[in-house]
């Protein structure tokens, strides 16, 4: 707690897509919500899976892993929506395990802004605990799902 | 003083007011003479001065202030109110509106002065006092004193006639006629509610006609603590005075009599002693007119006390719904799991609450219904300024402005309803001399109506001139590449006509500053089909043609047919369904590669909803289940696996991020909570 006025510490939502690990600010979390029945909607961008009734609430839903071009989703028991709020919109994000809440100082997030286009909505790669956590910056990746 | 919070309900009243002088303006104009509606005008006028000097908003203050001027010499019967003065009037209640509107956007009334109005209003009056002072000298003193400061004394001058009438009438009845004036005690803090106090005390005798200063001043506390009324009234004396003594913080009573003279200098006096021998020498004729008179006096007072309404923000009422239609699913929901249980208790319970939702719902629906009247009310004064600024006698006529729609419907139809009446009246109606010359009446008509047609409301605008040229539409058509020429030989009159409503498609030759700037039917069909409706136009060469605008009544709830896809379910809105027929697969036929069905000699081209909507189909059926749905005249038949039934369905959005689907109208949400989606007919036929 000594340099308190540069370090600051965030609490992160970690997910798993396949075997890697995904953080996303615990602000932007809505809530998380089991599987549920995907209504499709037709003529919808490919990762855009379709919409589900969240307490009488329409909202569409995406994969990220078809966004991220990691395969289809295998839906299991373990296999959650996140909804995030971004400037009152609402999304939700399928993902294929909620692991924890996470601190992760920003000391320890490290910034990786280079090139690829893919990292324009990764924010950083946080390192706790020999884990390695991909932090992603949910404007721009949801801007990204928008324009499409 | 900080006057912000009362900004909103500034604007939101001088709307109303500056609505209602607008009306009370036309009616003016067919009758000149009328008293009431210039005793309208002038109250109008003199509330909007009121309310714009409290607001602090001096110019428009200034504005109403010389506007009042004027009307109260129309009043006073030294001005005619004739077209020229009319058309000041109307510029004035623009410069208004202007006002307003600025508030409305900016808070503050902005710099613009109006001062070429307000000389224009000076410029009547002064013409006007000149040839008063050779008529009568206790006018010149008054108008003076007007010019300086208040109304108050002018008005009460203007009274006079009717007071001589009233107190004419009075006396040959027997009744008493009581000059009062009430001192309050000096101390006296809610001197207006006193005086109500006092009023009402009075109005417990008789009838009061008059009253100085008047009584909007008495209500805005505008007197020091003295006021005379005069009151008809078959009690004494004494007991008026009794009863007067017991109100608290009086002072003094004195109570004259009229019939008597009595010596006095102030103007009320003089003013009773021509009372006095008006009636003397003049016979009591009119006496009808008293009641009228009176009861007119009491309205007024009786004005202010009328709120029983409540403004309400629109997005409480939102709330209001949205928690409705979850009801409404909730409702659905129990409804679906009866099979269940068959407790007889249970069932008539889920009767009883689908009976409440569905009051429930039209209660919270009737809130948020306005009459059209709304819209329409600017109309009227819309089509004088065309009448005049296109040379042509033009009669509107309007039925149906009672007629309910939702408030979101009401607040974006205006702009489509001005364009069609602008068109009928530009190019709909002929000239007078064309008119004269087809022998037709010499007046153009344009009708507007609406009325509720089931689910739906309809609009229609309708004139009786010189109807559409299918033939002009056509060659436009061709000259601007709209269609080929070979196509639209084929094409039916009631398609050419269609054609008016594609984009950037005008036929007037020359274009006027009323209508024909190239956005043409084409921006107001693509606006009420975005509000949920439909327009079509039908035409009689010759004779006029009318345009018909077909509004849901709500865009919340709907009914609709819900139907099975494949796996999925989708719903289609119940009004836009004809009939429901079973083909056989055998009996379609193609026309130019397009697959119809021919039903009751109509060819109704299929659509395979399957395919448009990406839905994998895994048999080959000989029989198909076809959804034949409108759209204005055009019909489709939409292909379905299965129909489910019919249900009543709570309308949402897809929100941002699916906003650009275009067959989807929205979502829905069923009883077992799945969402299913609706077509959008509009787009898929």
């Amino acid at each position: 707690m000594d340099n308190i006025s540069k370090e600051e510490i965030k609490q992160y939502v970690v997910f798993k897509l396949g075997n890697e690990e995904y953080g996303i600010d615990i602000h932007q979390v809505q809530i998380i919500e089991k599987i549920k029945k995907i209504t499709r909607v037709p003529k919808a961008p490919a990762h855009i899976k379709g919409v589900i009734n969240l307490r009488g609430e329409i909202i569409p839903v995406m994969s990220l892993k078809s966004k991220f071009g990691l395969g289809e989703d295998q839906y299991t028991d373990e296999t959650r929506i996140i909804i995030v709020k971004i400037d009152d919109n609402q999304i939700g994000m399928i993902v294929d395990e909620v692991k924890e809440v996470l601190q992760i100082s920003s000391n320890s997030i490290e910034n990786v802004q280079q090139g690829d286009i893919n990292l324009n909505f990764i924010q950083g790669v946080g390192k706790v605990n020999q884990q390695i956590v991909t932090i992603l910056n949910l404007r721009t990746l949801i801007e990204f799902v928008k324009d499409v | 003083m900080d006057m912000s919070q009362y900004l909103d309900i500034f604007i939101e009243e001088s709307k109303d007011h500056l609505q209602n002088l607008n009306e009370s303006l036309l009616e003016l104009e067919n009758s000149p003479n009328d008293m009431s509606i210039l005793n309208e005008i002038f109250r109008v006028a003199h509330t909007l001065k009121g309310m714009a000097g409290t607001m602090g908003f001096v110019r428009m203050q200034k504005l109403t202030h010389n506007m009042e001027n004027v009307l109260s010499e129309i009043r006073n019967g030294h001005i005619k109110a004739n077209s020229n003065l009319l058309d000041i009037l109307f510029k004035c209640l623009d410069a208004l509106e202007d006002y307003i509107d600025k508030i409305t956007n900016t808070g503050s009334e902005g710099e613009e002065e109006y001062s070429d109005i307000i000389k224009n209003l000076n410029d009547i009056l002064s013409s006007d006092t000149n040839k008063e002072e050779k008529e009568q000298d206790s006018i010149d003193e008054k108008s003076s004193v007007d010019n300086d400061k208040e109304d108050s004394e002018t008005s009460n001058i203007s009274m006079n006639e009717f007071e001589n009438n009233a107190v004419k009438t009075a006396v040959s009845k027997g009744y008493n006629v009581y000059e009062i004036t009430i001192y309050l005690n000096k101390n006296c803090v809610l001197k207006s509610a006193r005086a109500f106090i006092v009023f009402k005390t009075l109005e417990s005798h008789g009838e009061i006609i008059k009253s100085i200063p008047s009584v909007e001043d008495i209500e805005d506390e505008k007197f020091e603590f003295e006021f005379t009324l005069v009151i008809i009234s078959k009690s004494s004396k004494d007991i008026i005075k009794k009863d007067l003594l017991s109100i608290a913080e009086i002072d003094k009573i004195v109570l004259k009599d009229i019939l008597i003279q009595v010596d006095s200098n102030n103007v009320v006096n003089k003013e009773v002693n021509e009372n006095k021998k008006d009636i003397a020498t003049k016979s009591l004729k009119n006496t009808y007119e008293q009641p009228k008179n009176t009861s007119k006096e009491v309205n007024k007072r009786q004005k202010p006390k009328a709120g029983k309404t409540v403004r309400v923000d629109i997005d409480r009422l939102d709330t209001l719904m949205n928690l409705v239609s979850e009801l409404i699913i909730v409702k659905t929901r129990l409804e679906g799991t009866e099979g269940g249980n068959n407790n007889q208790n249970y069932n008539e319970a889920v009767e009883y609450l689908e009976r409440i939702t569905t009051s429930l719902h039209d209660a919270v629906m009737k809130v948020r219904m306005v009459p059209v009247e709304r819209v329409f009310n600017r109309f009227p004064r819309m089509i004088r300024d065309l009448s005049r600024k296109l040379n042509k006698d033009i009669e509107l006529n309007m039925s149906g402005e009672e007629t309910e729609l939702d408030r979101t419907v009401i607040d974006e139809i205006g702009d489509p309803l001005i364009h069609l009446l602008r068109n009928a009246a530009d190019h709909g109606l002929e000239t007078t001399e064309e008119r004269i010359q087809n022998h037709k009446e010499k007046t153009g008509h344009i009708y507007l109506r609406a009325y509720q047609d089931g689910n739906n409301v309809v609009i229609e605008v309708e004139d009786d001139g010189r109807g559409i040229d299918a033939n002009k539409i056509k060659n436009k058509a061709i000259e601007k590449g709209i269609v080929t020429p070979e196509l639209a030989e084929n094409m039916s009159e009631k398609d050419l006509i269609e054609l008016l409503f594609k984009p950037s498609f005008s036929t007037a030759k020359t274009i006027s500053d009323i209508s024909g700037r190239g956005v043409g039917l084409d921006v107001v069909k693509t606006k009420i089909e975005a509000l949920g409706g439909d327009i079509e136009v039908v035409s009689n060469l010759g004779r006029g043609s009318k345009f018909i605008v077909r509004l849901p009544l709500t865009l919340a709830i709907i009914q609709a047919l819900m139907v099975k896809i494949g796996d999925e379910k989708y719903a289609i809105p119940l009004n836009t369904i004809q009939n429901i027929e079973d083909i056989k697969t055998s009996e379609i036929q193609y026309v130019k590669s397009q697959e119809v069905i021919i039903l009751r000699d109509k060819v109704i081209p299929i659509i395979h909803l399957d395919k448009i909507l990406d839905i994998e189909q895994k048999v080959q059926k000989d029989t198909i289940t076809v959804v034949i749905v409108k759209k204005g005249e055009k019909q489709a038949g939409f292909v379905v696996d299965g129909l489910i039934g019919q249900q009543e369905i709570v309308i949402k959005s897809l929100g941002k991020y699916l906003s650009n689907i275009k067959m989807i109208a929205g979502a829905t949400i069923l009883g077992d909570g799945e969402v299913a989606l609706i077509l959008d007919i509009n787009t898929l036929v």
